[in-house]
Order: structure tokens, then C-alpha cells, then sequence
């Protein structure tokens, strides 16, 4: 199938454009939009080329292109391309059998041999997949595949999950495993692609489920944030993803829309750099988030005063919060008493340890989400009345990890999505286990929350074993603070009322358009 | 008129001549500054392109470790720069960075959208302010004349992303006839064109309304009027070139300021276009990217400037006639 990621269309272009001018006097003639025309699905991902590691996610979304594996809203793996799977005692060979009726777009039916292709391609290296210890992945069978792995690994079954790993025709790739198409085995298939912005889809004729009510859907990427409001309130948009707290407020006056919503396994979280003295110290560490109101950046910054992060992990993955724990709170008497303790002492101008060294921070953040850079400055200003001066440094998203690398971060804000696998356990032992994470703990070492995040990994134990296993790690990280929790996350998302059945995915991994009905 | 007849005059050829060389030596020119500039900016290039290809979710050490092998960013900058020499000289642009697709691809399809839209927004303006122009123009200190003063002068101070949410609001969302942004739709340009081209229309129409005032007060269209031609005889016949040469000057300086400065409009407006794309690719360190980019929109201003010198030497006999009296003299 040929698809041009960047189509040509000058000559249509010319044409509108001589059109454009004399459109001004006839705006009331223009067609309005189609009762049942494509549903427009509007978010800020921008398609960044075909690259399943670089915007996988934006095909899986679409449900154009599968993964072997599922995920329930919990996180727990579901069938998807692999109808079902086994897992051996020893936890070394996961034995999967596909779908028998599963096609390619183009026809060819998804076979043992293109799913080994996709995932040998998926292993090589930054993409998650190459994080596994997988020793082979082989046909067994003309529909069944088996993965053989050096050592048990828990979290295979979410990476399977992963968009990076999604599973596409042979006639996808060039001769250098380089991906030219997308030809996926999904319930749509790509009509265009117009790569940065824009791409549509129609049903899959030859789907092995049932065909879906919507017929076409397009998406299209928009940066900003009011753009994709004005989308949803004009009627453009039928799905307006990621919106602002400021136009979700007057989008939710407009009767042709509703509000859904769901709160994500993602939070706005302080990295601290506890290698440094003053930060070493778990009293300073409870101080700083002591001194945090979270309702108050709940209420003001996101609208939504319920986001106030109580501990690190939010109810919504319901295996990782504990709903026992004391919640995080808002005590700057208690925190000048711990850093009294500490040694730190209140001068006119902040600050000072006994040598009369101030306590001055960086706080490095990012503008990729809009939000973190008011949410710094709310920090810097709450830690300032407590005698803590901070400098807010708005820079790459990449200045994190760096800072963690060559040890000059001090203090990041970041909005960690603990469920860039749907099973968060990966996410967690990169950032907690042994030596920290670059977006997790730095300069911080707990033997415990090492040694359990370890064998929740292996995994193979009985449930109860390892729901005592989190629940001990999510006890620690709560009391040790290695991260300071700031403020949860709810995908809000504007929703048409042309149409119904919409049920949000809290792991962000699919609009499930194949749910949706039009209602008129 | 001689221009036909003469085609490729000398004037002409050494109009062309000299725009070439201007046009490669601009090229290489602006391709070595870009390297040399993205090179020494502070920041780790492997880490800005990792974060760009994988986003802030998936960005890390490793990942960025990845790119460095895989991109040879270890290698000295030098030999990077000899490459892309040597790729220019085959006429190849060279891979973005981070997308891993041809520049040449990326930068025709962006570039093509500015171009579409700088000219819908040409085309919206010169409709809008010649005509407003000429008729406030004609009757300096009227009525009409003071409102596109006024007009001018509001819509000058008017931040482009404001007048752009004013017009979605108004057009789009409140009388729901037009997209409010993307690409696919056929209307889809009006919107983003309008936004640019109202301010444009504005000073457009302030350049025709003092070019035709000069004209009318000049002794030859008194004269035009005295023989007995009406207004509007008068007006087509000795009116409408002098008027021309100004406007067409004004449009083909402002054309290259769209290109450049639409970012703003592109972004809110959700239109795949070049300076989005651009602030996109410095945001990653993508060199071949931005130095494909500077080079393509360099010769495209090399070219409009040629243009609109084309443009004025046709509109304007009494430049060519210089022109030859001088090359005559050398």
C-alpha cells in the first residue's frame, strides 16, 4: 500500500487558495459539517514520523495497528492480537497463540513469522522492548509465537502492551527494518497520513471483530491547548483531548457538550537530589513537602481540588495506592520545626546552616506540559515564606535525566506517568530500584523497596504476597519521600453529544472508537 | 509592451545573473551559520533529540546514549559539517533527526503549507486594502478615509494570536460555518489567512491611499482630467500603474515576513507549516533539518526579492530605461 507521509497537493492548495479570496463575501454558503461525517478526534500528539518507538502511540490510539498483548483498566493484560498465552513454571518461556482470523490491512494474514519480525525489531535499543531479558522470540507455529527469556521478567506481559512494540505487515518495513507504512492488523486502517498534524482512517473491512459504527475518523494534532476548545465548542472537534482547566470551565457550560473523565496513573512529582547534604536529610525532605499546600495548586492551577496529591500513586491503580496511609499535608509550622531541627537557621534573608551557608535550590522544570511552570513557581513561592530561596529553571525535559546523569540537579518537576506500561511495577523498580532513575530517586537508597520491587519483577509469588511486597514499597516511598508528590491528573477530555459510548482509558492507550455509536 | 517583445534583455540577464550567484552563495552560506550556530548552542544535542523522538514521558539516559551511537554524535563537528557539504553538492537535504525521514520531504509539504497560506493571505489582503485604498484615496480626509486610519491603526496594534482567537470565536464557534483549525478541510485556510491578512490589508490600504493621493495632486493626471477623461478613465488609465509599484513593493516585503513570522497563526491554527516546524526542529537540535529549512526559505526570499524586482522593472518603465543607460555607460 502506498502512503506518503508527507502528501502533495499543491495543485488542489492553488486552486483553494484562488477560492479563498472570494469566500470572504460568500461565508453563509459554505457547506456545514456532515451529520455523520468523520469523527474528529483533536489532541496535542503530534505524529512524529512512523517510527513505532517515536509515535506508535498515535496507531494504537486509532486502534490501527495492535500489540500482542492488552491492558485492562487496572493494568492486569488482556488478549489483543494474542488471543491467549501461558506462561511456563520457571517463568522463562511465554508460549502466545494470535487470532485466527487476524489480517494486515493489505490482506495478508497476521502470521507467526511477521509478529517475530515486529517484535525483533521493536527490541533494538532505546525502545522499552530492548529493556527485557528476552534470549529469543521464535514461530512456533504458523500462528503461535514463543519468547524465550534469560531470566523471569513480570513486567514482559506490559511491554507486549506497549505501543512500541505493536505488530505490523511485512510490507511495512524497508530493507533496513526501517518502518514506510503503517499496515497494521486494527479495526482501522489509514486512508491519509499527513505527518506532523493529521491523519484519517476508515473501518477495516476484513477486521476479525465486529465492524464498528463509526466509520472515519480523523485526527489531528493541536498544540495549543485553546485551539483544541475552540474545536469542541465550534462543533469541529467530537473528542477534545487534553484540555485547560481555564476552557474546560466554559466547556462545560455548552449544552451540545459533556465532560469525561478520568484520573490518570500520572502525578506531578519533585525529583530531589538527595546526594546533596541539605537534601540528604529526610527532616528537610519532609520539610519541603510540608510546606506544599497541594489544594491550594489543586484548586487555583488545575481547577480541580480533589488532584491534591495524598500520597505518590493515585486511587485510579487501585494495586499501588493505599488508602491507609496518613495523607500527604500542608504544615509549615511542622515544617519550620523539622528544619529548626535540622539545623537550619531563620535569618532575615532566609536560610542558613551553622556556617551561615544559605539554603538556595534550582528547581528545574519543563513547558511541554503548561502547567509545570506556574506549578514551580507556586512551589518557589511556598517554599520562599518558609525561608527556602529557589531559583525556577524552565528548560528541556531532557535537562532532568541530564542533571541526573552529570549530578546537577538539584530539584525537578516533573509529571511522571507511572503507567507508560500499563503494569506501573517496571516504571517503579527503574525509578526506586537500586541506584535510582533518572526521572525517580537520586542520591536515595531503601534495601527493602530495592530488594521487593526486584522480586515483584521476577514475579511468579501468590497475590497475597505481592500485594504485601507494594504495599511495604509504597509505604516506604510515602515516609522517605525520595519524590515529592504534588498534584495528581485527570484526562479531561470534550466530548460531542453526536456521539455516545465514550469511555475514557485511564492508561491512555486507546480512544476506543470501536465503542462509540453516533446518537443522531 | 517592449517587456514581451524583449524577453531576455540585458537588463533582464543580468537581473537573473546576479540573483543566482546572491541565491548559492546565500545557500551555503546560511547552511554553514546554522550548523555552526545549533552546534555551539549549551545543551546535550543527544538528550534534546531523544526527548523530541520519544517525548518527556520516555526520555532518558539511555535513550539518549542510543541516539548519540546511532546518530555517531561523538564524531567532531567538522566531519559533520564535510558531510552535509557533500550532500548539498548532490542536491540531498539529508535526514531529519529525529523523524528519520528525507528533509527534502518534510520541508516541501511545510514550506509548500506557509507558501499556501501566504498567498491565500496575499491574495485576501490585496482584495481587501487596494480597493479601500483607492476609494480613501480618491476623497483624502473623508469619511472612509479616516476609518481605515482608524481601522490601520487597531488592527496594527492587535497582537496576531488575539485577533486569531477573535476571529475563531467569532467566525468559527459562533456562527459555526467555518473550521476552526487543521488542514484537511477545503475552507480550512480562511480562517489563518484572514488573521494574517487583516493587518496586511490594513497597511496595504494606507501605502495605495498615499500613492494614489501623490498621484492625483501630480501634474500629468491633471492634465488626464483637463483633456476630459472621467474619474474613472482617469483613474485606470494614469492612476492604477504609478499605485501599483508601491503596492506591489509593500505586498512583496510583507510576503516574506508571513513566511518567516507566521508561527504564532500556524501554531494556533493547527496548520502544518514551516515556522512551526522550524522552532520544532531548534527545540530538538535536528541540524540537517534547520539547515535545510534556512536553506529552502533563503532562495524562496532570494527568489520572492527577484520577483518583486521583476515586478517593478514590468511596472516601471522609466527603472528599465535607467537600468539600460547604465549598463550602456559600463
Amino acid at each position: 500500500m502506498p502512503m506518503h507521509l508527507f502528501p502533495s497537493k499543491h495543485r488542489r492548495q492553488l486552486l483553494q487558495a484562488g477560492a479563498a479570496g472570494l469566500a470572504c463575501a460568500a461565508a453563509p454558503a459554505l457547506q456545514a459539517h456532515a451529520v455523520r461525517g468523520p469523527l474528529q478526534i483533536v489532541g496535542p500528539w503530534e505524529i512524529g514520523g512512523l517510527q513505532p518507538a517515536v509515535s506508535g502511540h498515535v496507531f494504537t490510539r486509532l486502534q490501527i495497528a495492535e500489540t500482542l498483548l492488552g491492558a485492562h483498566d487496572s493494568g492486569q493484560p488482556a488478549p489483543a492480537l494474542a488471543q491467549r498465552w501461558e506462561v511456563s513454571a520457571d517463568g522463562l518461556t511465554w508460549h502466545f497463540v494470535l487470532r485466527p482470523q487476524a489480517r494486515f490491512h493489505d490482506g495478508t494474514p497476521v502470521d507467526a513469522s511477521s509478529v517475530v519480525r515486529s517484535l525483533d525489531l521493536a527490541r533494538k535499543a532505546p525502545a522499552l522492548l530492548s529493556t527485557a531479558p528476552i534470549a529469543a522470540v521464535e514461530a512456533v507455529g504458523p500462528r503461535a509465537v514463543r519468547l524465550r527469556l534469560s531470566a523471569p521478567y513480570a513486567s514482559l506481559s506490559a511491554l507486549l502492551a506497549h505501543s512500541s512494540t505493536l505488530v505490523l505487515a511485512p510490507a511495512s518495513y524497508d530493507a533496513q527494518g526501517q518502518v514506510r507504512g503503517i499496515i497494521g492488523s486494527g479495526p482501522y486502517r489509514i486512508v491519509t497520513l499527513a505527518a506532523p498534524t493529521s491523519l484519517e482512517a476508515a473501518a477495516f473491512d476484513a477486521y476479525d471483530g465486529p465492524a464498528p459504527a463509526v466509520q472515519r475518523v480523523r485526527y489531528l494534532s493541536a498544540s495549543r491547548a485553546e485551539t483544541r476548545a475552540l474545536m469542541a465548542e465550534g462543533g469541529q472537534a467530537d473528542l477534545a483531548y487534553n484540555l485547560d482547566p481555564a476552557s474546560l470551565q466554559r466547556l462545560r457550560l455548552r449544552r451540545h457538550l459533556q465532560i469525561a473523565s478520568v484520573t490518570l496513573p500520572r502525578t506531578a512529582v519533585v525529583k530531589v537530589n538527595a546526594h546533596l547534604p541539605a537534601l540528604q536529610d529526610l527532616r528537610v525532605r519532609q520539610a519541603l513537602s510540608l510546606c506544599i499546600d497541594r489544594s491550594g495548586i489543586a484548586r487555583a492551577i488545575l481547577r480541580d481540588p480533589e488532584l491534591a496529591a495524598q500520597q505518590l500513586l493515585p486511587p485510579t491503580l487501585p494495586d499501588w495506592h493505599d488508602p491507609t496511609l496518613t495523607p500527604l499535608r500542608c504544615d509549615p509550622d511542622a515544617a519550620a520545626r523539622l528544619l529548626r531541627d535540622a539545623g537550619w537557621q531563620r535569618h532575615g534573608d532566609g536560610l542558613r546552616d551553622p556556617q551561615g551557608q544559605p539554603l538556595r535550590l534550582a528547581l528545574r522544570t519543563f513547558p511541554d506540559r503548561p502547567e509545570l511552570p506556574i506549578i514551580a513557581t507556586a512551589l518557589q513561592a511556598q517554599w520562599r515564606e518558609a525561608g527556602i530561596a529557589v531559583d525556577v529553571q524552565i528548560g528541556n525535559s531532557g535537562n532532568i535525566p541530564l542533571g541526573h546523569r552529570d549530578g546537577s540537579l538539584q530539584l525537578g518537576l516533573a509529571a511522571r506517568n507511572y503507567a507508560n506500561l500499563p503494569d506501573p511495577t517496571a516504571t517503579l523498580a527503574q525509578d526506586f530500584g537500586q541506584g535510582g532513575g533518572d526521572w525517580g530517586a537520586m542520591g536515595w537508597q531503601n534495601p527493602l523497596v530495592s530488594q521487593h520491587l526486584t522480586e515483584l519483577m521476577r514475579g511468579r509469588m501468590g497475590a497475597t504476597r505481592a500485594a504485601q511486597l507494594r504495599r511495604q514499597v509504597v509505604g516506604v516511598l510515602h515516609a522517605e519521600l525520595p519524590v515529592i508528590p504534588v498534584v495528581w491528573y485527570r484526562q479531561q477530555v470534550a466530548v460531542s453529544r453526536r456521539i455516545s459510548g465514550v469511555r475514557l482509558d485511564p492508561l491512555e492507550r486507546s480512544y476506543r472508537i470501536t465503542d462509540m455509536q453516533w446518537t443522531s | 509592451m517592449d517587456l514581451m517583445t524583449k524577453p531576455l534583455s540585458s537588463v533582464w540577464l543580468r537581473l537573473l545573473a546576479r540573483r543566482a550567484v546572491q541565491a548559492l552563495v546565500l545557500a551555503l552560506v546560511v547552511g554553514t551559520a546554522c550548523f555552526i550556530i545549533t552546534r555551539s548552542l549549551p545543551g546535550d544535542m543527544a538528550t534534546r533529540i531523544a526527548a523530541s523522538r520519544y517525548g518527556y514521558d520516555l526520555v532518558s539516559n539511555a535513550a539518549a546514549d542510543a541516539v548519540r551511537t546511532e546518530l555517531a554524535l561523538a564524531q567532531p563537528a567538522w566531519r559533520a559539517l564535510l558531510d552535509w557539504w557533500q550532500h548539498i553538492a548532490q542536491l540531498d537535504l539529508g535526514v531529519s533527526l529525529v523523524s528519520g525521514e528525507p528533509v527534502w520531504d518534510e520541508v516541501s509539504y511545510q514550506l509548500g503549507a506557509t507558501m499556501y497560506l501566504a498567498a491565500a493571505a496575499v491574495l485576501l489582503a490585496a482584495l481587501l486594502g487596494v480597493p479601500l485604498g483607492l476609494a480613501a484615496g480618491l476623497r483624502p480626509g473623508g469619511k472612509l478615509d479616516r476609518l481605515t486610519l482608524g481601522l490601520t491603526v487597531l488592527l496594527r496594534a492587535t497582537p496576531p494570536f488575539m485577533l486569531a482567537l477573535l476571529l475563531m470565536l467569532g467566525l468559527a464557534v459562533h456562527f459555526g460555518e467555518l473550521p476552526v483549525a487543521g488542514h484537511e478541510e477545503g475552507w480550512s485556510v480562511l480562517l489563518p489567512a484572514m488573521t494574517l491578512a487583516l493587518g496586511l490589508a490594513a497597511g496595504l490600504a494606507r501605502v495605495t491611499r498615499g500613492a494614489l493621493q501623490d498621484v492625483v495632486s501630480s501634474a500629468p493626471y491633471e492634465f488626464a482630467r483637463t483633456k476630459g477623461l472621467t474619474d474613472m478613465q482617469a483613474l485606470l488609465h494614469h492612476g492604477l500603474r504609478p499605485v501599483a509599484l508601491p503596492a506591489v513593493t509593500y505586498l512583496g516585503v510583507h510576503a516574506v515576513f508571513l513566511v518567516e513570522g507566521a508561527v504564532v497563526i500556524e501554531t494556533l491554527f493547527a496548520w502544518p507549516g514551516i515556522g512551526h516546524a522550524l522552532v520544532h526542529a531548534i527545540f530538538a537540535r535536528d541540524v540537517p533539518m534547520i539547515q535545510g529549512t534556512a536553506l529552502c526559505m533563503g532562495l524562496l526570499f532570494a527568489s520572492f526579492n527577484l520577483l518583486v524586482d521583476g515586478a517593478s522593472l514590468a511596472l516601471d518603465p522609466r527603472q528599465r530605461h535607467r537600468r539600460e543607460e547604465a549598463g550602456a555607460a559600463t
